[in-house]
């Protein structure tokens, strides 16, 4: 070793490290208040929910202590091979895995059930950090973004073949990796755009202005704009006349049409498509006076745009699944049956809400410990928090996971080498999607997919996935003093 | 190392956070809205968690005035559901079970879920689904419960009565309806609130407080014990038990008098405006409007054409005919028209008018008051009325001596409800100048309304109008209100009935009205009321019938000096007031004053019990 090794215990980030052990213990106690009943509770007991969790949180400190102790190269020299093993391990859950309510994600192994999707995002981290750290690796490439595509895809790929959507959903947070390492920032607003077309034309197709669809409407108002944005964005140093007129005559036809609606009814869908058809025409006149052939791009994306919205419906019918339709109609509010679908949704909202300002009190909670949440201890474990910490709880744990998200891209900006800035952002972007999509679904505010809130819901396997996940990124960042502290030397 | 810092980076990390810091901003506001500015979760999770049980006090018992239970409680299992928690079961099992066909649990379904109905309806709350299940039925049931979710069965009480007698006074329970709950908020579906009599004028008394015990509920239904260990139950508070002022072997030897005729008797404890019985003929078993059958028998009562759920004691409006003559002889007294000695002239009916209408019967001429009232002589009154009303030297028009007139039979107790504390009844009728003037345009006298003078024509009072004055005249000069509830456990009664309403008549023309109804009883028309060694006082009365034969009345009271009792006895269609009322009157004294019977007695009772009196469109 040429470096100077400094004790780990002095180097690595404590600050993160607290909000992991208030984390971890909130969960805990937010575990107790789930699990808890009428008259009778064994903390400890190691049959019991708050007791085996205690078990889980005692071997994750185990787990950490091994963590901390491997020397950070191993992680960037073992990544593909730790990421072959997951992959492998995914494909053999696929086969092996009992039906647990539907999901095919569980191995069982005696008395222990393991969830090997948990430990695919640390070991896709590692890899995805590995191959784009590698020496002149470019996203411009096709070749590379190709590669990393598929390191994305493949554990995506098994999960979904397991059942287990909201597990791999989160896959996708590599895309916010992939934005910061560099890749163009459409791609973000396609993905971004396509979810809310979908959402927008889904929630509104029933209300009508004059005879035209609002939903419909309102994309192609949302297109027209985004058309005016874009141009805005290439004109860079050129002349800001382009976007003057498309604005002005935007605002000019949208003023008329509404004019004349006030006497007679409008077509709006067709005042709004020839508006788009107008500007696509007039863009096309620059592209070719400026030779700019960038200006084509706008109008693709609202060629694209329009031929999403408009085959939506046959996405939706064809595509999903009847469950899946009904999930996707009770989250935007379009179908109401609380007796059905929406009795997770309807009874996590009544849990949360029935909390108030202050809450119930620990171990108060009337929804929870009669057990009107389905999930409670695991996805829906947030109702708990809800219900006996109140407003006030609840805010504290999303400021916590905030601070701790935060914490963790300053963290990664800092990384002296791309493998652990591109490592610390996966993290930083996992734990995001991971809280996105836990409390838009309890809150009502997404369709439910499961998917457990960090820390906070009950298991192993999710808890020992997270923690790793985490330290690895901590030892990497407790290297970098390692290696430039005190004067130290260079590799 | 390369330098892995590019030119977008820096903004980058920017628009990232921003989106994280974006999403939570989201969240919390969402959370705000959900816990804190809509308030709807909060009484939902509540309905979800509470299983409010109601627990029902025990109704107030009933006794006699000697302490003699009349009424008392027994169990009754009420069928509930939670429209929520039914689960898909064997309906026709159910229906077996409780003995229903499928149709009357469908309709009785759609009846608890409709709002205009049972305007409380919600899925989460226990509905009332079948009252009053037989203990076999019960047991049934609860063995087969466990297959029926969502049902339950509430333990409730239903009156019991000790004797098959004093129906109207008593009155009965039943089921709330929709107004009784818009009214008051106590009562929920399927609560039973009294429907008639004491049951009824004392509800708030008699029902108690209800007590409500807080369960847990789990989301299968399943209770999970105390909210908070019961600190927010609350206890029922069982009724307050009444003690009548009704003697229940009084009531039933006057209602087997009553047997098969239609009528009523009242007796008042002049010295307290006490109630002793009061028979309505007639009448029936009041177990017959307790349970299951109560809707039935309601029906088959509702649909007798001699109308036995009507209370003639105080719903029926009766004209008082000669038992008004009394009143009459006190406001000639008061008002000056005549002395104990005035003589008026009879020939055998009202001379002043052609053919002498009103008609008398044979007795001397001229007669005094005290004659006047033994014989019951038609005339003398007429005359009164005459020299009172007519006569321009005492009021200067017809118009206000009959006002004089109407206020004073006012005092009496006539042409008002008396306020006795029983629902249903009656004010009776007392015509004044107003609407004689309406009727006769302005131009009348006493020849045209000669008939209230002896309590015929527009005048209507009801059998207990007509007791009242036989206890106002007892006790020369006042009454108390009469009433039926002699004592409210741990409560004071209302002043109303403790204390004495003076007439305005003075206690000084009394003796002689008194007088004459004693000599009524010696040697007039109701000898057949004497009794030995009680010296009764009575007056006869026939009431004229316009739909059938005349009714027979008698009012009187006894002893002559400090009475002990009042009574008024009205057998409809049996003609005079001597062939029917005084005899039974004369039975109902008897027994109250515990006299031995004779055999004559004996007989006399037994024909008046068999005896059917009933008009001719029933038999």
């Amino acid at each position: 070793m040429s470096y100077r090794k400094v004790n780990i215990w002095k180097t690595i980030d404590w600050i993160t490290v607290l909000f992991y052990l208030i984390m971890v213990a909130a969960g805990w106690f937010s575990i107790c208040g789930a699990s808890y009943e009428y008259g009778h509770m064994n903390w400890f007991d190691p049959s019991g929910r708050p007791g085996s969790q205690l078990i889980w949180i005692a071997l994750s400190f185990v787990l950490i202590f091994f963590i901390l102790m491997l020397d950070s190269n191993f992680y960037g020299v073992f990544a593909h091979l730790i990421y072959a093993v997951i992959i492998l391990l995914l494909i053999v859950t696929i086969f092996l895995a009992p039906d647990i309510k539907g999901s095919h994600s569980w191995l069982v192994l005696g008395p222990l059930r393991l969830q090997p999707a948990e430990f695919a995002k640390f070991a896709t981290a590692l890899a995805v950090a590995k191959i784009m750290s590698t020496y002149g690796f470019k996203l411009a490439k096709v070749k590379n973004i190709l590669l990393v595509l598929f390191l994305i895809f493949l554990p995506l790929a098994c999960i979904l073949l397991q059942s287990e959507m909201g597990s791999a959903l989160v896959f996708l947070a590599f895309f916010l990796v992939l934005y910061r390492e560099g890749m163009t920032g459409y791609v973000l607003l396609t993905g971004i755009c396509a979810v809310a077309f979908f959402v927008i034309s889904m929630m509104y197709s029933e209300v009508l202005i004059g005879t035209s669809p609002l939903g419909e409407l309102l994309v192609l108002s949302i297109v027209q704009v985004l058309m005016i944005f874009l141009a805005r964005v290439l004109q860079q140093e050129r002349s800001a006349l382009p976007v003057k007129i498309l604005s002005g005559t935007t605002l000019a036809v949208g003023l008329t049409a509404y004019v004349v609606s006030l006497s007679t009814s409008v077509d709006w869908i067709r005042v709004a498509i020839g508006l788009i058809g107008v500007s696509s025409v007039y863009l096309i006149y620059l592209a070719i006076k400026h030779w700019f052939w960038q200006y084509l791009l706008i109008i693709l994306f609202a060629i694209v745009s329009i031929g999403f919205l408009y085959s939506v419906d046959y996405v939706f019918n064809e595509l999903l699944e009847p469950h899946q339709q009904l999930r996707i109609q009770v989250a935007l509010g379009l179908k109401d049956d609380p007796g059905g679908a929406g009795y997770n949704v309807n009874q996590s909202k009544i849990a949360i809400g029935s909390g108030g300002l202050m809450g119930k009190g620990f171990l108060n909670g009337t929804q929870t410990k009669l057990k009107y949440v389905p999930e409670q201890d695991t996805d829906f474990i947030f109702c708990t928090v809800g219900e006996e910490e109140g407003f006030v709880g609840a805010s504290a744990v999303l400021f916590l996971f905030t601070f701790f998200i935060i914490r963790l891209i300053s963290l990664a900006e800092k990384q002296k080498t791309a493998f652990a800035r591109i490592y610390g952002y996966s993290v930083a972007s996992i734990f995001f999607f991971h809280l996105a999509i836990n409390i838009g679904m309890v809150t009502g505010l997404t369709p439910v997919i499961g998917i457990p809130l960090p820390f906070f819901s009950y298991g192993g396997s999710s808890l020992w996935g997270f923690t790793i996940l985490l330290f690895i990124f901590l030892r990497l960042d407790a290297s970098r003093k390692e290696r430039f502290g005190g004067g130290g030397l260079e590799v | 190392m390369t330098n892995p810092e590019n030119y977008t980076s820096n903004y980058r990390r920017y628009i990232i956070s921003g989106a994280v810091i974006a999403t939570v901003i989201i969240f919390i506001i969402r959370l705000l809205y959900l816990q804190v500015i809509d308030n709807e979760y909060k009484v939902w999770a509540d309905s979800n968690a509470f299983l409010k049980k109601t627990l029902y006090p025990s109704r107030g018992m009933i006794y006699d005035r000697n302490g003699r239970l009349l009424v008392y409680n027994q169990p009754a299992y009420d069928v509930m559901l939670i429209m929520r928690e039914i689960q898909p079961f064997d309906t026709l099992d159910f229906c077996h079970t409780v003995g229903i066909t499928k149709a009357q649990f469908d309709k009785r379904i759609t009846d608890i879920k409709d709002r205009r109905l049972n305007p409380g309806y919600s899925s989460y709350v226990p509905q009332t689904f079948m009252n009053q299940l037989s203990a076999q039925d019960y047991g049934i049931l609860q063995e087969k419960l466990y297959k029926f979710p969502g049902f339950y069965i509430q333990n409730r009480t239903i009156r019991e009565y000790e004797y098959p007698h004093a129906a109207h006074v008593l009155g009965n329970v039943g089921e709330v309806n929709k107004k009784d709950i818009e009214l008051d908020n106590y009562y929920v579906q399927g609560d039973y609130s009294g429907r008639s009599g004491i049951e009824r004028s004392y509800e708030n008394a008699l029902r108690g407080e209800k007590g409500v015990e807080i369960l847990l509920r789990d989301a299968h239904g399943r209770t999970q014990g105390k909210y908070e260990n019961g600190r927010h139950d609350v206890d029922p508070v069982s009724g307050k038990n009444l003690t009548l002022s009704i003697d229940i072997d009084l009531q039933t030897y006057g209602e087997q008098l009553m047997q098969n005729k239609i009528g009523a008797i009242v007796m008042i404890e002049p010295a307290t405006g006490e109630i002793l019985c009061m028979v309505s003929a007639p009448s029936f078993d009041p177990g017959m409007l307790v349970g299951r059958q109560r809707g039935k028998n309601h029906t088959l009562l509702e649909n007798d054409p001699l109308n036995p759920l009507f209370d003639r004691t105080l719903m029926g409006a009766y004209p008082p005919g000669s038992t008004f003559k009394p009143a009459m002889g006190l406001i000639y007294l008061q008002e000056g028209v005549i002395t104990p000695d005035t003589y008026y002239s009879c020939a055998h009916g009202y001379p002043v008018l052609p053919g002498n209408k009103p008609g008398c019967h044979g007795h001397a001429s001229p007669l005094s008051l005290v004659s006047a009232l033994s014989t019951s002589c038609n005339s003398y009154f007429c005359w009164g009325l005459r020299d009172m009303i007519d006569s321009r030297r005492r009021y200067a028009s017809v118009q206000e001596g009959l006002d004089v007139w109407k206020d004073h039979l006012v005092s009496m107790g006539y042409g008002y409800r008396l306020g006795v504390d029983l629902p249903g009844e009656k004010a009776g009728y007392i015509p004044n100048s107003k609407i004689y003037d309406k009727m006769y345009n302005g131009r009348w006298s006493s020849s045209t309304i000669i008939s209230v003078a002896i309590g015929q024509g527009e005048i209507l009072a009801t059998p207990l109008q007509i007791c009242n004055l036989s206890a106002e005249i007892a006790n020369r000069g006042y009454f108390y209100t009469p009433h039926i509830v002699n004592n409210i456990q741990d409560h004071v009664l209302d002043t109303l009935y403790t204390q004495k309403r003076y007439t305005s008549i003075d206690k000084s023309y009394y003796e002689s009205i008194a007088e004459g109804m004693r000599s009524a009883v010696v040697g007039g028309t109701c000898r057949r009321a004497a009794l030995p060694d009680i010296a009764v006082c009575g007056k006869t009365g026939t009431s004229e019938n316009p739909h059938g034969k005349d009714h027979s009345v008698f009012m009187g009271f006894a002893p002559y000096d400090n009475p002990k009792v009042a009574i008024a006895v009205l057998v409809e269609n049996a003609g005079f007031g001597a062939t029917y009322a005084v005899p039974i009157a004369k039975l109902m004294m008897q027994k109250y004053f515990s006299i031995e019977m004779t055999p004559a007695d004996k007989y006399m009772e037994e024909t008046f019990m068999n005896t059917v009196i009933l008009p001719r469109n029933v038999l």
